[in-house]
């Protein structure tokens, strides 16, 4: 009876410690993530000047904004000739570098395994953010904006 | 005292698994979203400068 009463007290302190270690944690994690990471800066800047030759591309229609929040060729006859040859190789730098993105934002979060769902929050923002005339795909087809 | 012990390795275990599936905080995520796709495409300091063409377009 004694030694089930201290049991008991000194169990209930113990989780009481531990639920509140584990809320700070969780408070913490909900407030906001870090992406001031320099991995993510480095992919931020590469993606941001990259963007300048992709933005003419996203309003001819020649590129649209995947459901997996990447990038991909639309149509190719929209783009000048002498874009055409370079357009895969810049859609793939731009993949490579939202890839990286997703990854770094998860795992300087200490929490890689987000990195699925930290995609699909950018998939859905890229596409609210874009501008109208834009395209992007939904159900597997093309939606202009 | 045995059993405090037992219980006590429980309890660690248990938390632990608790804090391993740490809920994803979606709304932190989409202000991560937010403020980075703002900077990659220059949504927030584009906006004053007449840099971006679409806003010229005439009304219809």
């Amino acid at each position: 009876m004694f030694i089930g009463n201290i049991m008991q007290k000194f169990m209930i302190s113990f989780l009481l410690v531990i639920s509140l270690l584990v809320n700070s944690g969780l408070v913490n994690a909900a407030a906001d993530l870090d992406v001031n990471t320099p991995a993510i800066s480095a992919l931020k800047n590469s993606m941001q000047s990259r963007h300048a030759q992709l933005a003419a591309h996203y309003a001819s229609g020649a590129i649209g904004l995947t459901a997996d929040g990447l990038i991909a060729v639309r149509d190719a006859t929209a783009l000048p000739l002498k874009d055409r040859q370079g357009i895969n190789a810049l859609v793939a730098a731009e993949n490579n570098d939202r890839n990286a993105l997703y990854k770094e934002v998860a795992a300087g979060n200490g929490h890689p395994e987000w990195q699925g769902e930290v995609r699909n929050i950018f998939a859905g923002r890229w596409i609210d953010k874009a501008q109208s005339g834009w395209y992007f795909q939904r159900d597997g087809g093309w939606v202009k904006k | 005292m045995k059993s405090i012990l037992s219980l006590l390795t429980l309890t660690l275990a248990l938390t632990a698994c608790v804090t391993i599936n740490i809920y994803f905080p979606a709304a932190a995520a989409e202000k991560a979203a937010d403020k980075i796709i703002d900077e990659v495409w220059q949504l927030k300091d584009g906006v004053s400068t007449p840099a971006s063409k679409p806003a010229e377009s005439p009304a219809k």
